[in-house]
């Protein structure tokens, strides 16, 4: 659909001010089709209110938000949805009171169209709970397809979190800290489920662990005090000294 | 997290068939369902003398459920909901008033006025979140209350509305004194309305006014239009609220301005409270228990029926947070663990 060297995803001067604080400021940003890109940055930087921008949760002040070359900063969050672009939650944003099956099955509804059908009947739905069976499988959630999704452990709750976000389908996933609150060796795992998503899905990622980042990103961006500091591949990010001065506790520029 | 996950599947075999039966998602009609069915058609038979009350209790209960659709389903609390039940009433009663008397077409018409007003004031409710939203619905309550007593050429104010009479059922069954066509109309109206509910529940559409229940951040990020499904929840709901108010002004003939008012909303919200919100059966079993218990409690002291029942909702809100039939279910999920823990205990002991 998106001519071949359109970016799946371009934010361009976007800006998001509240009340004197600029907690975005101009930050311009392409992703090619199947990016791998992480955005980093210190507490307080404005990666969330940046991912915010672009899903349509808040409005930039200014600025605009492409997607595959069509502009949607006017579009509401479920129309950015409808065009292929979808997020994750830093803090776990789930259906408590449905079972895991019932979660993904209402995901999975509304990617196919059917969310609002009344007269249809969800025991019925064959092709979507095939849909979802997979996904369980993708996720290695299976066995807890029936458990009310509060009484999960916290790190299948992560997994669910990613889980929602696939189940629609994303040409483009923006993950705001997949793997925060989670012991290391289960946030390895959550990235190998990551990593294993083929390349037609566009990646951007937020991340604090740098080990992480360097090992999944093939493109970095740093974001200090809304700004964005540089961008580059892991290796220029590595050895870039304004980085390493910010992370190192040095003054931002 | 490692040692219950399920391993890794060859993943060559990409379309895994449907392995188990999807969790939770049955939704043929069960037997404790035909049971109650059944019941509801027994007052008929065995008790010809309490047809009109019990034609009372089915109409709150289908008013409840209207109001379960939005509460129990969409999470939006109200405390308006009587007056879609209102307007349905007094649709309903100027028709038959102004020589309209046929009862069906009467109840589609009060269905579809009262669709109207809830259509039109569901901007304001979905608009809001919390205190505000709540504060919306009893505005739209009261406003229309105040609207009906103050245009009393047309309601008759606080006299009501008086002169009304109901044609033949179908042009066959005329609606006697002792209620039996009217009980008759009210079930089988109840019914209808009731798989209609019941379907939606168990479609997309119901798992998603769910989804906004449990989580609305998140199903913007689904993708679902939020705004969309809440109004075209509310206006179900109103429309169905209005076939309550139109059956109770068709079979007791007379419309009041109690049925606009304050103490309908809230007491459906009581019936919903002690029947389990979002169960569907809720609203059946907590109007039967309401009016059960309000006839008790007037017996006590006829003035302060409230307090006892105010005492009783402080209990179950308490202990009981899913009502009657969320107990219940607790209750047997347990009962039903217990038995599988002892049945696989002794045939541990003989293995070992």
């Amino acid at each position: 659909m998106t001519g071949g060297d359109q970016p799946a995803l371009r934010a361009v001067g976007l800006s998001k001010a509240f009340g004197a604080f600029r907690a975005n400021d101009g930050v311009d940003l392409a992703l090619a089709g199947g990016a791998r890109h992480a955005l980093i940055g210190p507490n307080g930087a404005g990666k969330t209110t940046f991912v915010n921008l672009l899903t349509g949760r808040l409005a930039p002040s200014s600025g605009d938000v492409f997607i595959g070359g069509e502009r949607v900063t006017a579009l509401p969050e479920h129309a950015r949805v409808g065009r292929g672009m979808t997020r994750t939650f830093q803090i776990n944003a789930l259906f408590d009171g449905l079972s895991v099956f019932e979660s993904l099955l209402l995901a999975v509804c509304q990617r196919r169209g059917q969310g609002a059908r009344w007269w249809r009947r969800l025991s019925r739905l064959d092709a979507e709970q095939g849909d979802v069976w997979r996904l369980l499988e993708q996720l290695r959630l299976g066995a807890d397809a029936a458990v009310l999704t509060r009484h999960l452990p916290y790190g299948k709750r992560r997994l669910l979190e990613i889980g929602l976000a696939l189940a629609t389908g994303p040409r483009i996933l923006l993950l705001d800290e997949p793997a925060s609150g989670i012991p290391a060796a289960e946030s390895r795992e959550m990235f190998e489920v990551i990593a294993a998503l083929p390349r037609s899905v566009t990646l951007l990622f937020i991340e604090h662990d740098m080990g992480l980042v360097f090992r999944f990103a093939e493109r970095i961006s740093v974001l200090v005090a809304g700004r964005l500091l540089c961008e580059g591949t892991p290796d220029e990010i590595a050895k870039d000294g304004r980085v390493r001065e910010v992370y190192l506790g040095g003054q931002a520029p | 997290m490692s040692s219950d996950v399920v391993p890794p599947v060859d993943a060559s075999a990409s379309a895994p068939p449907i392995v188990a039966r999807a969790p939770g998602l049955d939704d043929r009609f069960g037997r404790l369902e035909i049971v109650f069915w059944l019941l509801a058609i027994a007052p008929l038979l065995v008790l010809p003398d309490y047809l009109v009350l019990a034609s009372q209790v089915l109409i709150a209960a289908l008013f409840a459920l209207s109001l379960d659709l939005i509460l129990g389903y969409a999470g939006i609390v109200s405390l308006g909901h009587a007056a879609f039940f209102g307007v349905g009433a007094y649709v309903a009663g100027l028709l038959s008033v102004r020589g309209h008397a046929e009862p069906l077409s009467g109840l589609v018409v009060a269905a579809l006025a009262s669709g109207v007003v809830g259509f039109c004031t569901s901007f304001l409710v979905v608009g809001g979140h919390g205190l505000t939203r709540l504060m919306v619905t009893l505005a739209v309550g009261l406003s229309l209350h105040e609207a009906a007593n103050q245009a009393s050429s047309v309601t008759g104010g606080t006299d009501g509305l008086s002169g009304m009479e109901t044609s033949d059922l179908l042009s066959l069954l005329p609606f006697d004194m002792l209620g039996k066509t009217a009980y008759l109309y009210v079930l089988g109206v109840c019914f209808v309305v009731f798989l209609l509910v019941r379907r939606l529940v168990h479609s997309p559409f119901g798992l998603s006014l769910r989804g906004i229940r449990e989580n609305e951040r998140r199903m913007h990020a689904l993708g679902a239009p939020v705004q969309r499904r809440l109004i075209e929840v509310y206006t179900l709901a109103a429309a169905l609220a209005g076939v309550a108010g139109a059956l109770s002004a068709q079979t007791t003939e007379f419309v009041g301005l109690e049925t606009l008012g304050f103490d309908r909303s809230a007491g459906a919200l009581v019936m919903l409270v002690l029947g389990g919100a979002g169960r569907l059966y809720g609203a059946f079993v907590g109007s039967c228990l309401f009016m059960l218990l309000q006839s008790v409690f007037s017996d006590i002291h006829p003035a302060y029926w409230q307090f006892w029942m105010g005492c009783l909702v402080m209990l179950i809100a308490f202990f009981a947070r899913g009502g009657i039939l969320g107990y219940a279910s607790d209750m047997l999920m347990r009962l039903r663990e217990r038995r599988a823990l002892s049945a696989a205990a002794p045939a541990a002991r003989t293995r070992a």
